[in-house]
């Protein structure tokens, strides 16, 4: 019960908050819907004690979430290597006003000390950092140009292969997620990415991040639920052209990779994953098609 | 004045039960009272059938039904400045076999050009059951004189188009000159012979649901053989409440007279999700009866790559995307 306030001041007892508490939705072409399915499911720390409900996402919903990264896909693949560096940059600044919430997030999903979660945190905000360094960089370690037996200047140039499904590792909630989902980006793709099935909460906030980031809506899109049920259905969307299946056990690979193989994807199915060495440029040149060019000398 | 509706195929079958709209259009005066003597359109009711009827949940053996039924009543079009002879044949390519991988998939109902295309049409499409219509009349407009439209459609029909697709005068409509709008589709009805006259009312532009009832009427009365929402350039085009009185129409028009005319909507419906829902409509609203390309058409240009992604969908079990289907 709200008390009275007396005269110019309010009572001694404090009047009780109903607190606001955040729902967990998908993010789906710039957008925060909920499941179209209605199906949402619980959310729980190691100790199994209640976080909160995140959205179940259907099939329908990832169908969705492909139409918008198809959509997506021209613009952001189209915007200058400089202008794509900088966006993610500024993802990185706008998870750093977020730092608290990360950590804490962190803490509650993974457990572990609130050390070991602002590391990975810093680690997270560090790694877009790094893409966007490479943003307008990698073209010139994939690419350049070819000797050729001929009066022709020949050069081969890294170009994005469209859409990219992921299925994000299961165990770092944040490094992993962003460690997965950056190098896409960095070439130009656009996403659609299945958060971890038990810790999907850090995820669905950095999507929060990633929409006042000046990151165009459906370039990432984000479905959380299960990967059982909505990998099969990434694998077989004959839209999706790449597809990174880090977060996907090595025994469950199997299947997934021959859906993907009918329509000739590219399959990324890593043996490890070392969150704490340097990325490399492996994951950048795992999304990416080779575009050669023979120009004419002499004319 | 006075309106030859002898001339009209409304008037060769109508019988006793359809003398009152004999006489309708007798002169200005009667088909004005006739008209405004339809009953007015409960526009939120409307509206809210419309809805209603969408929310129906379409799937598996009744989707593949839908899907397949869709394709047989697609006039696929084209009306491009940009238009080539090319451009047209590729695209009567892809009306008569939509899938190339698919000999399963049925042929569309007609393909829709401008009048100059009409021979490459014709030509490309000889023995394949694929009508070939045209738009006439000036269109998109309909801003020319009488006898300019009428030179339009006879070279449309000499070069051997099956249906033509006529724009009404929608100012004289709009004005109140009914009987101008009566004359020239009675007209052009004649100047068609033998070849099916779809009359596009430009619902877009008709701006109230009364409006879209009485042009409806007004073209059932003057002898068209459909009538159509749109042209295609005109935002909003067919929209769910516009069929909605528009297919009342024509089963108020067989039920007082017995001839079945056609509907036929253009302009906006891009997917299968909406096409499906105009399905549910027609057998609600109109009746099974009218579940015909005969009688029922979409004038699409689009729509035509979704239905065929989502048929891939059905027999593939994997969802589709845009890279498996001709652009255009």
């Amino acid at each position: 019960m709200p008390s009275k306030p007396a005269g110019r001041t309010r009572t001694a007892q404090p009047a009780e908050r109903v607190a606001v508490r955040k729902t967990y939705k998908l993010y789906i072409g710039g957008a925060f819907p909920r499941s179209e399915s209605g199906r949402s499911y619980p959310v729980t720390d190691p100790a199994g004690t209640l976080l909160a409900h995140a959205a179940q996402a259907s099939r329908k919903d990832l169908r969705d979430a492909v139409t918008a990264a198809r959509k997506a896909f021209a613009g952001w693949s189209r915007a200058t290597a400089y202008n794509r560096g900088q966006v993610l940059y500024r993802i990185a600044e706008m998870m750093e006003g977020r730092r608290e919430q990360f950590i804490a997030e962190i803490v509650a999903a993974e457990g572990g000390g609130a050390d070991a979660a602002a590391a990975q945190v810093d680690a997270a905000v560090d790694r877009w950092v790094w893409y966007a360094g490479w943003s307008d960089k990698y073209a010139q370690v994939v690419g350049g140009a070819n000797p050729v037996a001929g009066p022709y200047f020949n050069f081969s140039l890294p170009e994005p292969s469209g859409v990219v499904g992921i299925v994000a590792p299961q165990e770092s909630s944040l490094l992993g997620f962003v460690s997965v989902v950056a190098p896409a980006l960095t070439t130009g793709n656009t996403v659609v990415v299945v958060a971890s099935s038990q810790r999907p909460l850090p995820a669905v906030s950095l999507t929060e991040a990633l929409a006042t980031s000046d990151l165009p809506g459906g370039v990432l899109n984000l479905l959380t639920g299960s990967v059982d049920e909505l990998a099969p259905w990434l694998a077989s969307h004959r839209d999706v052209n790449c597809l990174d299946l880090t977060g996907v056990p090595a025994a469950d690979r199997v299947p997934l990779a021959q859906a993907a193989a009918d329509t000739v994807k590219r399959v990324l199915a890593p043996a490890t994953l070392d969150l704490a060495a340097e990325p490399g440029t492996s994951r950048l040149a795992a999304f990416v098609e080779t575009k050669t060019v023979w120009h004419p000398l002499g004319v | 004045m006075s309106i030859a509706l002898s001339q009209t195929s409304a008037s060769g079958a109508v019988g006793t039960a359809a003398a009152g709209l004999a006489d309708a259009g007798r002169d200005d005066a009667s088909l004005r009272r006739f008209l405004h003597g339809l009953p007015g359109v409960d526009q939120v009711g409307a509206e809210a059938r419309a809805a209603a009827l969408a929310t129906r949940s379409i799937k598996t053996t009744a989707k593949a039904w839908a899907i397949d039924t869709a394709i047989r009543m697609v006039d696929l079009t084209t009306l491009e400045g940009s238009d080539t002879a090319g451009k047209v044949r590729s695209l009567c390519g892809k009306a008569a076999r939509p899938d190339p991988w698919d000999a399963s998939v049925p042929a569309v109902a007609a393909v829709c050009v401008y009048p100059d295309l009409v021979a490459t049409a014709v030509q490309v499409l000889r023995g394949t059951g694929v009508q070939v219509a045209s738009v006439a009349t000036a269109f998109p407009s309909g801003r020319a004189a009488l006898a300019t439209k009428l030179v339009d459609v006879a070279e449309a029909v000499a070069a051997g188009a099956s249906e033509i697709d006529m724009v009404i005068d929608r100012g004289a409509f709009l004005s109140g000159q009914y009987a101008k709008v009566f004359d020239e589709i009675v007209a052009v009805k004649q100047a068609c012979g033998s070849a099916h006259l779809k009359v596009i009312l430009e619902t877009g532009e008709l701006v109230t649901l009364d409006s879209v009832r009485r042009a409806s009427w007004l073209a059932l009365l003057a002898g068209g053989d459909f009538i159509k929402t749109s042209t295609g350039k005109v935002s909003p085009a067919a929209t769910p409440p516009v069929a909605l009185v528009m297919l009342q129409a024509v089963r108020d028009f067989a039920a007082r007279t017995g001839e079945v005319r056609g509907v036929k909507l253009a302009g906006g419906i891009r997917t299968t999700k909406e096409a499906v829902r105009y399905l549910v409509m027609v057998n609600e609203v109109a009746g099974q009866r009218w579940l015909d390309p005969a009688t029922f058409r979409f004038g699409a240009s689009s729509l035509l790559n979704d239905l065929l992604q989502q048929r891939h969908k059905l027999t593939t079990g994997a969802y589709d995307g845009p890279d498996y289907v001709s652009i255009d």
